[in-house]
């Protein structure tokens, strides 16, 4: 593949977007509407002389990628919402073992079976927290082909960085809307660190309060064991001890919570002077958009947000870019997910929402008209 | 301890991270002992094993093996194997499981596993009862056992998972017990050999519950009845259903040859790969 | 400049692939921006299809299309379904073996609609000896017409979409369409 111009999918461009990252294993199960990434991953991947896997189940899936990620690839899968329901538990296990690897999660209508051909952003909650327990990941929603293939690109890389789950989820919409899109013919690759150390001193859970450690692969002479059970430097369980606990978790969650100035980004338009801003993300910060600029040649002073990451929740950045603004109506698929999250940073602000379920996402008349209204 | 007297394997343990949590009678521990009697046998590098394993008991043994090793979900150790396997085939990747992580929760891997015919072992060590959980029945418990989950006996039918996974496509599958080590090891590594998906049932004891609630009251006692009750598959064969009635059939199940699966996506690879490279071992580490 | 043309008929017309090749045509060869979107239901063949391209030489914020420019209806369902949304003084592009003219001429002069007719099924079956390029057909009808692409551009896309060896056919099936258009109304 060289740097050239496509006219694809979203889903499409997820999937060279991981495959110029590096990924060299993918183990899925067929569900709309996602299934375009399998597709094509199952074409593309033998190409480049990497693993495609059709696995029983969503569980399985990602119980593969984890293997194949420990045995030193980059690997990942990509479902929909009743798939993305399986996978939580291996979420949690990636999550507390700290497995780089990456989830496009394109959402449909739900819950349940719901609508398997329409869009939803209902997902939003459920990937920060859809398995058990405290910890953190990263989500990015991309709002367009080029952003699915950037974002999943990039996802690739904060995985390594941070040794964690990083989800990137669309929706529907963005997953088989077609746009042009440039693929460069490179892009960054971070490497996955190899230890400095040699096996007989090398702890692989061995970090500081905030950060991680580096990462051998199966086969290196290592001899690491890695559970899900809760454990100590040297990755042995110890599953009753408080303090244990306490520690891994809590930098678990930290190494991404305080990490949050580095990874969150957002984009913006007009927010200097607005007096109301549109805060969206994924397909309907598109309609979002729109609306402001109807607006703005309307003479109102309105302005745009749209999250590029949605967890961790770039809150101060949220803060910074709506400070002159005494409103914001959050735009989302959803009867409100990040609302609350929009609400919770900015108590002093009028946040409200215009949600909007039923697989198709708000119009740019409906948002100017609440732009008006708030 | 003195060291002459040390056992013989002792060295491919984490030693800091004895005592283990079995209880007195596990047949674990006569497991583990004919795992590494069998690896010696197969010749199997030490250096080349990824242990795998689910929740449970059994599933605990990997962590005591100084090895890569990935104690993973409940009932899902097969399909990180899977992972394990495609990454890198050089790799001899055994799977530890019970017969709750392996049959009950994990059913759906085991037998896919088995169709893919993927070069993995499996080493299901069934005792027909969850231990780690305080003694509730499980897929294989014998109809009319208790557990906790069963104070007036099981009303299921069990599965015979060796009959189970050679349906499934398994291309080596033998039933043995604890109280057979020899033919135990013999046949772990015959598996070991297998090009293919391997599957050793080592039905073994659980004194602390199934014995317990079944009357059993010692594990001795457990291991002899286990003895009597066996009858080789040779033999088995000849008999009729109610001849079996009571009686557990040990031998070899499957002993066939058939293409595997982690081979045939190496070749879709040198086939299909236009980099030059069909095959991308440890690339997490590269920089393009 | 934005256009919105929204492209509606039955599951198995290729009505998809008439969006994606018309997008590709303003996205990888006229230089312009496009989306193409699309919705369907649960059915391979028989039910709704439907495509909308939005063509802008700047870039798309909105991808969806509310009140299109121009709509070609290659069903009578379909017709009934999106008529009402067609912008007042739009194109109208009709397969007329599937939808008779009466049903649409209060609306044409009631909303000031340019009306065209391009049975492209019947001269995808006659011309080309293959019902299956009437989409192909479609596509030549929907350049002459609207002019939303250039034919130029129109052709490449539609040689690099269809299936190798295939591409005289839908090229001889992309000119006879074209040339429906110069019938006029």
């Amino acid at each position: 593949m060289k740097a050239e111009k496509y006219f694809i999918q979203g889903n499409e461009a997820c999937a060279r977007g991981a495959l110029k990252a590096g990924c060299r294993f993918f183990a899925g199960y067929p569900i709309t509407p996602s299934t375009e990434i399998a597709e094509d991953m199952a074409v593309f991947l033998p190409r480049e002389g990497g693993s495609f896997i059709q696995m029983e189940d969503e569980i399985s899936a990602l119980g593969a990628v984890i293997g194949a990620v420990w045995t030193g690839l980059k690997a990942m899968t990509a479902t929909s919402g009743p798939g993305f329901s399986l996978m939580q538990e291996h979420i949690g296990y990636a999550a507390m073992t700290e497995t780089p690897l990456v989830i496009v999660n394109m959402q449909r209508g739900s819950p349940s079976t719901g609508q398997p051909t329409m869009a939803s952003q209902s997902d939003m909650m459920q990937s920060r927290w859809g398995s058990h327990g405290d910890y953190e990941i990263i989500a990015l929603s991309p709002s367009s082909v080029q952003e699915c293939f950037d974002f999943t690109a990039e996802a690739f890389n904060l995985a390594e960085k941070y040794r964690v789950p990083v989800m990137v989820m669309g929706d529907e919409i963005v997953g088989h809307m077609r746009e042009k899109i440039i693929i460069p013919d490179k892009v960054e690759i971070l490497p996955r660190q190899m230890p400095k150390e040699g096996p007989e001193t090398f702890l692989p859970y061995q970090a500081p309060p905030e950060g991680t450690s580096a990462m051998p692969a199966f086969g290196d002479g290592y001899k690491m064991h890695i559970t899900g059970l809760t454990h100590d430097e040297r990755g042995y369980p110890d599953a009753s001890n408080p303090q244990t606990h306490s520690e891994l978790v809590n930098r678990l969650c930290d190494k991404i919570l305080k990490k949050t100035a580095e990874i969150a980004r957002i984009q913006e338009e007009s927010t200097a002077d607005a007096d109301v801003i549109a805060l969206s993300y994924g397909a309907p910060s598109r309609s979002a958009l729109k609306a402001v600029r109807n607006a703005r040649n309307q003479d109102i002073k309105a302005g745009f947000i749209k999250l590029d990451t949605v967890w961790p929740f770039p809150e101060e950045l949220v803060r910074e870019t709506t400070k002159n603004a005494g409103k914001v109506v959050v735009v989302e698929m959803n009867l409100g997910q990040i609302f609350y999250e929009v609400q919770r940073v900015l108590p002093e602000v009028k946040v409200e929402l215009l949600p909007k379920i039923g697989g198709e996402m708000q119009s740019p008349q409906e948002i100017l008209e609440k732009i008006k209204s708030i | 301890m003195d060291k002459t007297r040390e056992n013989r394997f002792m060295k491919y343990l984490r030693k800091d991270r004895l005592p283990n949590i079995f209880c007195a009678g596990c047949g674990n521990g006569i497991i583990m002992n004919t795992f590494f009697n069998g690896m010696e046998m197969a010749e199997i590098d030490f250096e080349n094993i990824v242990l795998v394993s689910g929740i449970g008991c059994s599933s605990r043994i990997p962590g005591y093996v100084k090895c890569d090793s990935l104690h993973t979900t409940h009932g899902r150790p097969i399909s990180f194997a899977t992972g394990i396997k495609l990454a890198n085939p050089e790799l001899d990747v055994v799977v530890f499981t019970g017969d709750g992580d392996a049959a009950a929760i994990g059913g759906n891997h085991l037998i896919h596993g088995a169709r893919r015919n993927i070069d993995l072992t499996v080493i299901c060590i069934n005792n027909s009862i969850y231990g780690m959980t305080g003694g509730q029945i499980s897929p294989t418990s014998p109809k009319g056992s208790y557990g906790s989950t069963a104070p007036y006996g099981a009303l299921e039918n069990p599965f015979n998972l060796s009959e189970l996974v050679k349906a499934a496509g398994a291309t080596y599958v033998a039933r043995w017990t604890t109280a057979h080590p020899v033919q135990l090891s013999n046949t772990i590594k015959k598996a070991l050999l297998n090009k293919g998906f391997s599957f050793v049932e080592a039905v073994s004891q659980c004194p602390t519950y199934f014995g317990r609630k079944n009357r059993m009251k010692s594990p001795i006692e457990m291991m002899h009845r286990m003895k009597e009750e066996s009858v080789l598959k040779r033999k088995a064969d000849q008999l009729t259903e109610s001849e079996l009635e009571g009686k557990l059939v040990v031998g070899e199940f499957q002993n066939k040859t058939a293409p595997e699966f982690s081979d045939k996506i190496c070749r879709l690879l040198e086939d299909k790969c236009v980099t030059g490279k069909p095959s991308s071992l440890k690339s997490a580490y590269q920089e393009d | 400049m934005r256009k919105d043309i929204r492209i509606a008929g039955f599951g198995g017309q290729g009505i998809i692939l008439a969006g994606i090749v018309i997008g590709k045509a303003a996205a990888l060869h006229d230089d312009m921006f496009a989306v193409q979107t699309q919705s369907y239901g649960p059915e391979a063949r028989g039910g709704a299809s439907k495509t909308e391209v939005v063509i802008s030489d700047e870039e798309i914020d909105y991808p969806k299309i509310e009140n299109p420019d121009i709509l070609v209806a290659m069903s009578h369902e379909a017709l009934m379904a999106y008529l009402d949304d067609l912008k007042d003084g739009g194109i109208l592009i009709i397969d007329p073996d599937m939808i008779p003219e009466e049903d649409v001429l209060p609306f044409v002069k009631e909303h000031n609609i340019k009306l065209y007719k391009a049975p492209a099924t019947r001269t995808a079956d006659e011309k080309i000896g293959l019902k299956i390029v009437a989409n192909i057909v479609m596509i030549g009808a929907i350049t002459r017409i609207t002019k939303v692409v250039s034919e130029d551009s129109a052709r490449k896309a539609v040689a690099e979409s269809v299936p190798p060896g295939t591409e005289d056919k839908n090229l001889a099936a992309f000119e006879a369409g074209a040339a429906l258009a110069d019938g006029g109304v």
